[in-house]
């Protein structure tokens, strides 16, 4: 790599504002993809995506092809989609159940599903007093350096060094509490539907997006208009319209001004949380039903405290946006310095009423499914993002908003009073960008 | 034509020869509806891409009945949309969202250009009940031009059509999109 053709990392971040390099240039992609993306911990799946020995899910870590498989002994592993012969990819559907072993393609090599080699076709008589013995660990399929797994969500590490998943989530493992224990028997299984967007845009962008307060009301607005038109006609002839009509309405009935009375608590290493709860608990019988079954498994005191907590969005960097009061996600998947995938899952929460599941639902297929009513407008802003960024008719990106107004204690950014549209989140990203970057 | 596919069906393995079989059957002897039924459904879903491709949203949602549902499954194995994750999964209500969304001036991504164009064949009328209702299936291709990028779609509709005395309007459309499974650079706004 050109190493000394990358604009000096320490030059591009100011408190305020970024240089557009950082979404433009790809070498300093590459660098983001080693410093960041393939050594933090970065979001796999959910265990109950591989329920049984022998599931596999591919994931994409940075730019190395992985696979999340349930190990005989139930554990998951997360080992390289690579044969050690000839750097042949031992999985090419995106799931599935591989059996007792992983055995490749080209020249049927066996592995465990720990990685562990398990066989070569004549091993003997082709590689005795070769290099290739069982005592060799690069025999193996390499496994990734570090697997966590959070209340069932699987995290991997590429680095062998660095904080727990716990230190790492920091209190931004709350997105995960508060998933689970919105759930009566405290965890949740996922739905295995992947809905998947490319999105044509350097993958901060998005990150950036998620908790900008500012936005929903300009760029949805047209969405929001016509579900409320629709809601107040049903509300009309039937006196009641679904909930769903006020999860999009609420793009455009809560007007510019108001967004700012949402607050952001930005947390070390990029992650944060957008608070603002999204009016889930009316009261109707569906609602009350399940209340009555959380106060049945966790008591009175702890219901009201599960059914309280404020959250819209958490954000955990740099990968995963998750919106707990919805039981849904999106991990995203660098593809390249203009090209995203995102990949949005939804979950059941065990021993909820149906219901409650179908208004999650609901949300998934309005908003993250690929006819979205809501995306379809951020993707065309991230796109003219993309576009415009490239241009010569400036160097810098804002993110000035509140910029000094913001409280901060012990290393927590919180927003101040009245002030939720600060664009407090972007400069905490940039800030953690820049610390992994100077890394090295 | 029929002798040829009785031919090649002999050669599959035994145990898909029973289905195979029935296949072939239905294939050489199809039990049609009449010859007016096949010109009128067929004339239908002709009409039906093409109010699609004018963009003329609310003709195209007054093709639906009252109780209707839009349907386009995220997994070809899916049997009822009631319930799970779909793609599209609309009555004629969220229809409605729908249409004013990409009517609003404010819709950021309907600005651009974009224009689509269906194209539907190999109409099979599956079933025609004594009321005249229709159920039948065909294969659409659909070219997408938006700005300058141009994306195909293609898959088969299932239609449950009703007939009424102003002719046939929709129960259900079921929409199996062949690459409904892949990733999907951009989204879809309107109904395929």
């Amino acid at each position: 790599m050109l190493r000394e053709n990358i604009p000096a990392i320490s030059k591009l971040v100011e408190p305020d504002r970024v240089h557009k390099a950082v979404y433009t240039d790809e070498q300093l992609f590459e660098l983001e993809m080693e410093r960041i993306h393939e050594k933090v911990w970065v979001y796999c799946g959910h265990e109950t995506q591989v329920k049984n020995p022998g599931d596999f899910y591919t994931v994409q870590i940075g730019r190395q092809p992985m696979v999340m498989v349930r190990g005989a002994d139930g554990k998951v592993n997360v080992l390289y989609n690579r044969c050690p012969h000839r750097g042949v990819m031992l999985c090419g559907d995106r799931h599935g159940n591989t059996g007792d072993a992983f055995r490749c393609s080209y020249h049927a090599w066996t592995f465990q599903l720990d990685g562990k080699l398990k066989n070569i076709p004549m091993m003997e008589s082709g590689y005795k007093g070769t290099r290739w013995n069982r005592d060799n660990p690069d025999i193996n399929m390499k496994p990734a350096a570090r697997v966590e797994n959070y209340r069932g969500f699987v995290f991997a590490s590429l680095a062998e060094e660095g904080p727990s998943l716990v230190e790492f989530l920091g209190p931004g493992k709350i997105a995960f509490d508060d998933i689970c224990d919105r759930a009566p028997e405290g965890e949740v299984e996922v739905v295995p539907t992947c809905f998947r967007v490319i999105q044509n845009s350097n993958w901060k962008i998005f990150l950036e997006n998620q908790l900008d307060a500012l936005h929903p009301s300009v760029t949805h607005q047209s969405t929001g208009r016509a579900a409320r038109d629709v809601e107040v006609a049903l509300e009309k002839k039937t006196g009641h319209a679904p909930l769903a009509y006020h999860m999009l309405s609420a793009f455009s009935t809560v007007t510019i001004d108001k967004w700012d009375n949402f607050q952001t608590i930005n947390y070390p290493y990029g992650h944060c949380i957008l608070t603002g709860y999204m009016g889930l608990r009316p009261q109707d019988p569906d609602t009350l039903a399940y209340e009555k079954t959380l106060v049945k498994a966790y008591g009175e005191k702890r219901k009201e405290e599960i059914l309280t907590t404020n959250i819209h969005h958490v954000l955990l960097y740099p990968g995963l946006s998750v919106q707990s009061p919805l039981q849904q996600l999106r991990a995203v998947r660098p593809l390249g310095v203009n090209k995203t995938l995102t990949e949005i899952w939804h979950f059941r929460l065990k021993g909820a009423p149906e219901p409650i599941y179908r208004r999650a639902l609901a949300y998934y297929n309005l908003v993250n499914s690929p006819a979205t009513l809501i995306n379809a407008d951020d993707l065309e802003n991230f796109w003219k993002a993309q576009t415009g960024l490239a241009s010569d008719g400036g160097d810098w990106v804002s993110f000035a908003r509140h910029y000094g107004r913001d409280i901060t204690k012990k290393g927590v950014v919180e927003t101040a009073e009245g002030m939720g549209t600060s664009e407090a989140p972007m400069r905490n990203q940039m800030k953690a960008w820049a610390e992994f970057m100077a890394k090295g | 034509m029929a002798k040829k596919l009785i031919r090649k069906a002999a050669k599959k393995p035994v145990a898909k020869k029973l289905a195979t079989k029935k296949a072939v059957k239905r294939a050489a002897a199809p039990k049609a509806g009449s010859l007016a039924t096949q010109h009128s459904v067929e004339q239908f879903l002709y009409r039906q891409a093409e109010i699609l491709d004018a963009k003329r949203w609310q003709d195209y949602i007054d093709l639906f009945t009252a109780d209707a549902v839009y349907w386009m499954p995220a997994d070809p194995a899916d049997k009822h949309w009631d319930g799970i994750p779909s793609i599209f999964a609309e009555d004629k209500n969220l229809m409605t969202v729908r249409m004013k969304r990409v009517l609003h001036p404010d819709a950021w991504s309907q600005r651009p250009l974009w224009g689509t164009n269906h194209v539907v064949g190999n109409v099979i009328v599956e079933r025609e009940s004594p009321n005249g209702d229709v159920v039948v299936r065909s294969r659409f291709h659909m070219m997408e031009l938006r700005r300058d990028t141009v994306r195909h779609f293609a898959g088969s509709y299932r239609h449950e059509l009703k007939k009424t005395p102003t002719g046939y309007r929709i129960k259900a459309q079921r929409v199996d999109m062949t690459n409904a499974q892949a990733a999907f650079e951009y989204v879809l706004q309107v109904w395929v």
